[in-house]
């Protein structure tokens, strides 16, 4: 394959090409609603890059999300789609916040703990959906979004403890105890302007490289990847598929689930009473997508989605209603949902792959 | 069948003239050139990957050649599509039909160029032109089925159908008979000639050399991307086509020393089992497979072939029986067990069990064996030597193209690929191994080859289960046949007495001493 050819078929330009026409679509729509998109976009553009401060919280917006879309690429890898990161992630913040009010530990061991716990909460949520497939044929998209509901309730439970419950008598729980926080140190905190700057994209992009060493160098992802792409070669070469789905919907679980633990710990430090789902889990799937279930992908798509949506909050500055910033990602998944399209006419033009 | 030639010499539909194509470093078609005459049926004839569909996807418009030209009925022309193809009455039937299953016939047919009354299709007058067309050639369709009702051959005069519907005078078949019964060949036989009556050109993509002389009048030959010749078939013998496509005298018989069969390695005992609709199809099997041996299992297709391997290699459950490996029950075990056992298979269906096509051809290669301590340890893959085993095997079992270690698997020709399992297999070198149509697309040099492996393994003592729907390749080369049908073993015969008019008997429920 020339250079040419490798670009033409390298999906990062079709991500590239998605992500344009998705701001295009996002400035007509801001048009017929009679906003300036000229206006829209660089308020969105200095509200990312504007100050150190507002590139800082893009950041802190990123890390939970590489977490949940780490959490769906993996499970798209092996065949199954994780909707229910939503619910493990929720799971993961109940875990974390509940050991992170009880324990009496030091720091870095509480840590440990918290992490360990949401993890653990996060993989059992995706290994009970498991076991239903794989034991009983249930389609694991059905009992996911009912395991999404079922962790929301839970959490709404749980908030409501008199044990965990503010003492103020807020929706919330207790605030976990410092032992458990994974901020970073104050100087770094100063330096940015931005109090919320945490250890957790350390720990996704940490989960990424993780992700992609089983994925590409170990037996296991090799199995992963083979019933992944077929499920009835894997079973002939005598590869267990049920096996293989219980690994990888648990692996995705912890991945969701930590990407909880990153939230309480590193920034709200409490988890309050929902009113409708937070939306960490379906934007994993975003992120998913337009990382193309690639780990470092992830971590670049999560960035994109985490800037858009602090930048998006600004928006409201200048009068343009920061949904537009959701519009703008939905498009960009339908460009990226039909890219193959655009690859075949690009590729014709060119003499097409051998 | 009588062959009459309906060629007009005197009308040149189509001449392609040093046509190039190379793909980055790779030729796929080397100065070829090509001339079909008004009523001719022109066969090209080369081994897998050798550049048939490639020259044809250039002269439908698909890809567009390095370098050569095209003329059309005596005129230079541009192909840069398939539209541009069918608007100079080119028309191509893929090899793997692109048809919508739960429309009609006619839906299918006038899908993309819908004549219109008004807001509304025209479903009516599409109709009658369909079945003047169907009546025309022959061609027996009934326009109203849905197509995932109708047969593989049918879907096929569907898809010529559509072709001529589109007013095509050039038609292109590739691999027309890769997927058909022996009896809808013959019928598909008939109906080029009715097309060539007509005064239509047929070009025929294939490698099978019995049809080549049974309806070709020219062929031309492609060998590894390049133009060998363009021959009279009348005046060219089987031997001599086949030489000209691999290069070299290929050998139809099959070289076996007779052998004493050791002692019994495989038993299967009174097995019962359903298929996927829940349909009882295995009704008491008994078989037995011993050291040293190939058995033939001759029989038509759906009599149990499918349920029975799945069984043996434990992709499916038995509802009852018994399968022995050196005299252990396996039924009903995972297939990795019973892998252990000593138990390897080339799959029926090459794509859906026998390959991972996002995989590359070296990972595909270790599909088993991934986790043995000679590719990984602790858990850890050991991409250096997986890659070096894949030099190996692609060298020794001549996977093409040299060099495609790190190829998908799906981007290798069917042969290809059906060789990367071959390798695979005959290198795990188990105590028994089963093969299941194991040259079903493959050329002729391919076939012999894999011939070649199976009588090895059966030389080097091991045990070969055939399972095969063409007669001629158990009989050539099996030491003993069963044949089975409706899921039992409806007869047997040794080698030395092997006549095919009472295998052919047994095949359709006839007792051997009736």
């Amino acid at each position: 394959m020339n250079k040419k050819s490798k670009i033409l078929n390298s999906n990062a330009l079709y991500t590239f090409i998605a992500i344009i026409l998705g701001f295009i679509v996002g400035a007509i729509l801001l048009l017929i609603i009679g906003d300036d998109p000229i206006v829209a976009y660089s308020k969105l553009f200095t509200g990312v890059f504007g100050k150190p401060k507002f590139i800082a919280y893009s950041i802190v917006y990123a890390s939970p999300l590489i977490f949940t879309g780490l959490s769906v690429a993996f499970s798209f890898r092996t065949g199954v789609f994780n909707i229910g990161a939503e619910g493990q992630f929720v799971v993961g913040s109940i875990a974390a916040v509940v050991t992170g009010i009880l324990f009496d530990l030091p720091a870095p061991l509480h840590i440990l703990v918290c992490l360990i716990s949401a993890a653990a909460a996060g993989a059992l949520w995706g290994a009970v959906v498991g076991l239903l497939k794989v034991k009983r044929g249930i389609n694991e998209v059905l009992s996911y979004i009912m395991f999404n509901w079922i962790a929301f309730y839970l959490s709404n439970y749980v908030v409501n403890i008199a044990m965990f419950g503010r003492d103020s008598g807020g929706e919330a729980t207790k605030d976990i105890a410092e032992s458990a926080e994974i901020g970073a140190p104050e100087f770094l905190k100063t330096l940015t302007g931005c109090t919320d700057i945490n250890w957790g994209i350390l720990l996704a992009i940490g989960a990424a490289i993780l992700m992609w060493f089983i994925m590409e160098k170990t037996t296991l992802g090799f199995k992963l990847r083979a019933v992944g792409f077929s499920k009835t070669s894997a079973e002939y070469a005598g590869i267990s598929s049920n096996k293989v789905f219980m690994i990888s919907m648990s692996i995705s679980g912890i991945l969701a689930g930590l990407g909880g633990a990153v939230q309480v710990l590193g920034m709200q430090h409490r988890v309050s009473q929902f009113a409708t789902q937070e939306q960490y889990g379906f934007q994993g799937i975003t992120v998913a997508l337009i990382g193309a279930s690639n780990p470092i992908g992830c971590i670049f798509a999560a960035l994109f989605y985490g800037a858009m949506k602090y930048g998006g909050n600004k928006l409201t500055m200048v009068n343009v209603p920061a949904e537009v910033v959701n519009i703008i990602m939905g498009t960009i998944i339908v460009f990226i949902a039909v890219s193959h399209v655009f690859k075949r006419l690009l590729n014709k033009k060119t003499g097409g792959e051998a | 069948m009588a062959k009459k030639s309906n060629i007009d010499e005197s009308q040149i539909v189509i001449q392609m003239k040093d046509i190039v194509k190379k793909f980055g470093n790779f030729t796929a078609n080397d100065h070829i050139n090509l001339t079909v005459h008004k009523g001719e049926v022109h066969a090209i004839l080369g081994e897998n990957g050798a550049g048939k569909s490639t020259l044809m996807n250039v002269l439908y418009g698909m890809y567009r050649p390095t370098s050569g030209t095209i003329e059309v009925n005596g005129t230079p022309v541009e192909i840069d599509s398939p539209q541009k193809a069918i608007s100079l009455g080119i028309g191509m039937v893929h090899q793997h039909f692109m048809l919508v299953q739960p429309f009609t016939v006619t839906e299918n047919i006038i899908l993309g160029m819908e004549p219109m009354k008004g807001a509304v299709v025209d479903l009516k007058t599409a109709r009658e032109k369909i079945v003047e067309l169907s009546n025309r050639y022959n061609l027996m369709v009934d326009p109203d089925a849905k197509v995932e009702d109708i047969s593989v051959g049918m879907q096929q005069r569907v898809e010529i159908l559509k072709v001529l519907y589109r007013g095509a005078n050039i038609l292109i078949l590739d691999e027309p008979t890769a997927s058909l019964t022996p009896q809808e060949i013959v019928d598909l036989m008939d109906i080029i000639h009715n097309l060539t009556k007509d005064g239509k050109s047929v070009i025929l993509i294939t490698h099978k050399l019995k049809e080549i002389k049974s309806a070709a009048d020219n062929c031309s030959i492609i060998r590894r991307g390049k133009y060998i010749n363009t021959v009279n078939v009348e005046t060219t013998t089987e031997d001599e086509l086949a030489a000209m496509m691999v290069g070299r005298q290929v050998s139809f018989k099959v070289d076996k020393k007779p052998q004493e069969p050791g002692e019994v390695i495989l038993e299967v005992k009174d097995l019962h089992g359903k298929d996927y609709r829940g349909v009882e199809i295995l009704k008491g099997l008994n078989l037995k497979v011993r050291k040293g041996e190939i058995v033939g299992l001759a029989g038509v297709d759906g009599n149990g072939q499918s349920q029975l391997v799945e069984i043996i290699t434990g992709l499916s459950k038995a509802d009852s029986g018994s399968v022995l490996m050196h005299g252990e029950d396996v039924v009903n075990k995972s297939p990795r067990f019973i892998f252990e056992k000593g138990i390897t298979s080339i799959p029926e269906d090459r794509q859906k069990h026998g390959l991972v096509l996002p995989f590359t051809v070296a990972e595909n290669l270790v599909l088993q064996n991934f986790a043995d301590k000679e590719f990984s340890k602790n858990g850890i893959l050991n991409k250096k030597k997986i890659k070096e085993h894949a030099t190996k095997l692609i060298e020794k079992f001549d996977i093409r193209p040299v060099g495609c270690e790190e190829r998908l698997a799906g981007q290798l020709s069917g042969g290809n690929q059906q060789k990367v399992i071959i390798a695979r297999e005959v290198t795990n070198d188990a105590d028994l191994l089963i093969a299941f149509n194991p040259t079903r697309g493959l050329d002729v040099g391919a076939i012999e080859f894999v011939h070649k492996y199976l009588v090895e393994q059966r030389n080097k003592n091991k045990a070969v289960l055939l399972v095969s729907f063409e007669l001629s390749e158990i009989m050539s080369l099996s030491d003993r046949v069963d044949v089975i049908f409706d899921g039992q073993i409806s007869g047997s015969m040794e080698d030395n007495k092997f006549d095919e008019a009472t295998l052919g008997y047994m095949m359709a429920g006839g007792k051997a001493d009736e």
